[in-house]
């Protein structure tokens, strides 16, 4: 059996749970076996993931699963892997998956993959999966040598999939620890997508001059709905918050569209944004190294340039 | 407070990535090596700046063969009191995790960077803190101690959360905890003589291996718009590339 940890942010599944169900069904097919979610906490409509193949969805529901600690909710995963016998467990490779996959692995004395982009090819008892090694530069395909498996997904790596219909929740009663972490506040930008879920990125560099002048960059990123991204020299100056810094030593991010303007394409910032489907590079130098990597370049004044796509994307938004 | 800074080497970030002739390794030849940036220039400058503040010590820890040395020397350099390396090839995230479970003993904090630039597991730092039995907490942008316990501020899906937890704990350290330092020519002279002790590893079995690796597919050659039209971009954008 695979086991899917779907996390819900306040009660509501993100497309990173979409992703990770649709993920489980594809393995469990691989594997010939069921899919089922376990979701923790207090979740809306939790049988929902039975659209995306989970078989059967199950809660816990305790108090010490209200508020997240990696110790309390990876005895909750592993509790409900041994209860149910579950062989593969899945969960997303973001900063809740971050904190759990190697507790898990410990727990359950398993091999990992971590921020995997394709489905398992199982060849008899050999189980490998593909991952993306330094940041995007190269990817391994790894063997997980034991019998429990614990691998997370990706973000934005695999197209979510309906396949069936809404199943019924059913309760499960879980074993679970004192937290050990108290969380004491939580504060998230609310109706952006963060970078390493999101499907369009707008990212400005040092070619913008300040960041008084950002205003170009956030226009068309609203036009487009897209998220903000930097480079490291922009975000290190403080013209924008840290979070935005993207590449080797940033965020990793995979979008089907990065919009790059002002930035010149240092191997250490490819190396984070090179596996976007499409990016499209704005930048005056026409030797600069980034259109090397790109798919559509435009040789210009990002300060010319970049309001004029605003306003022909405005234009064909409204047609 | 004791201090522990996992630190681990990996190839330094201008590196080109090639394979060998059968793809089931990298061509290290000419591969030159730093400390993983996340430990250096976050976890270790913390720790040592939480040293300053309320004393302490800060002890390296690093699971590899005797090359890793130099490494080890210039986290010495920049201020850790002493190190341990365990000397081993390697064997996988939870293997290491094992080995680091196994020194980790009597330490107030274990730090992590929030990933290593190679294999971007970002996995051990949990491990270590299942298999001893503590708080983890990772992508900490933030912590400040008070006795024995530990406010953090850590990185989550579009946001910060704070967090209090007590020691013994572990955590792993991302942009924001800490400035990037340069070793002076005091630390490097100083660091030759810092102890740097020697042990061997636990028995552990690897539990994953790397079959193979591939290098991403060549981009075919960019396609160039004039700046003045923009439309077309925004129809090849549409109808070629179909992200929008
Ligand atoms: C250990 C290490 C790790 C690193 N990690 C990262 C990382 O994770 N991410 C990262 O981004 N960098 C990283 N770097 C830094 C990297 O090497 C580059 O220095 C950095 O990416 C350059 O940023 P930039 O492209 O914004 O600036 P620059 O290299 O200064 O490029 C600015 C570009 O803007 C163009 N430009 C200027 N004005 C205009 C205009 N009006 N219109 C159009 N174009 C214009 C210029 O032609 C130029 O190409 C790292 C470096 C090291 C040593």
């Amino acid at each position: 059996m695979v086991l899917v940890f779907a996390e819900a942010t306040n009660g509501k599944f993100k497309k990173a749970a979409h992703e990770v169900v649709t993920y489980g069904a594809k393995t469990a097919a691989a594997m010939g076996t069921e899919c089922v979610a376990l979701t923790l906490g207090d979740v809306q409509d939790a049988g929902d993931l039975g659209r995306f193949g989970a078989s059967k969805v199950y809660n816990a529901a305790d108090a010490a699963l209200a508020n997240f600690d990696s110790g309390v909710f990876a005895a909750a995963i592993a509790g409900a892997a041994q209860q149910l016998g579950a062989k593969v467990i899945v969960l997303s490779h973001n900063s809740t998956g971050k904190n759990l996959t190697g507790r898990l692995a410990a727990r359950l004395d398993a091999g990992s993959a971590p921020g995997v982009k394709a489905v398992p090819v199982i060849e008899g008892d050999k189980f490998t999966v593909r991952k993306a090694v330094f940041s995007g530069k190269a990817f391994a395909d790894v063997s997980i040598l034991t019998d429990t498996k614990v691998i997370s997904l990706a973000g934005n790596s695999i197209p979510v999939e309906e396949s069936g219909s809404a199943v019924g929740v059913e309760s499960i009663s879980l074993d679970l620890p004192a937290p050990m972490v108290k969380v004491l506040s939580t504060k998230r930008a609310e109706g952006i997508t963060p970078l390493p879920e999101a499907e369009l990125v707008v990212s400005g560099g040092r070619g913008l001059k300040g960041p008084e002048n950002w205003g170009v960059i956030n226009d068309l990123a609203e036009v487009l709905g897209a998220t903000t991204a930097c480079s490291r020299p922009v975000a290190d100056s403080d013209w924008r918050p840290h979070h935005e810094h993207v590449g080797q030593t940033g965020v990793a991010i995979h979008p089907n569209l990065y919009i790059a303007a002002g930035i010149s394409g240092a191997i250490q910032h490819l190396a984070g944004v090179n596996s976007s489907k499409t990016i499209v590079v704005v930048n005056k130098d026409p030797e600069a190294p980034f259109f090397k990597a790109a798919d559509y370049g435009v040789v210009g004044d990002l300060f010319e340039v970049l309001p004029r796509l605003t306003e022909a994307l405005k234009k064909f938004k409204s047609a | 407070m004791k201090m522990l800074v996992c630190v681990s080497k990996t190839p330094e970030t201008t590196t080109k990535i090639q394979l060998t002739a059968d793809k089931t390794d990298l061509d290290k030849g000419g591969m030159q090596y730093i400390m993983n940036p996340y430990d250096e220039w976050y976890a270790l400058v913390r720790a040592l700046e939480l040293k300053e503040a309320g004393g302490g010590s800060v002890t390296l820890l690093n699971v590899g063969p005797a090359d890793n040395d130099a490494v080890i020397r210039k986290g010495l350099a920049i201020g850790a009191d002493d190190a341990i390396r365990v000397n081993s090839e390697g064997g996988g995230s939870l293997y290491i995790a094992k080995q680091i479970a196994a020194q980790a003993a009597g330490y107030d904090i274990v730090f992590f960077g929030k990933e290593t630039i190679d294999y971007n597991g970002s996995e051990v730092g949990a491990m270590v803190a299942e298999l001893l039995g503590t708080a983890y907490v990772g992508e900490a942008s933030k912590l400040e101690m008070d006795g024995s316990t530990a406010t953090i501020t850590r990185d989550i899906e579009g946001g910060v959360e704070v967090v209090e937890a007590s020691t013994p704990l572990c955590l792993s350290a991302a942009k924001g905890m800490a400035e990037q330092r340069i070793p002076n020519m005091r630390g490097i002279m100083m660091a030759k003589r810092k102890p740097l002790n020697v042990v061997e590893p636990v028995a552990a079995p690897a539990t994953t291996e790397v079959a193979s690796y591939e290098l991403p597919p060549a981009k075919s050659a960019v396609k160039l718009v004039e700046p003045e039209n923009m439309e077309e971009l925004v129809r090849l954008l549409h109808e070629e590339a179909k992200v929008i």
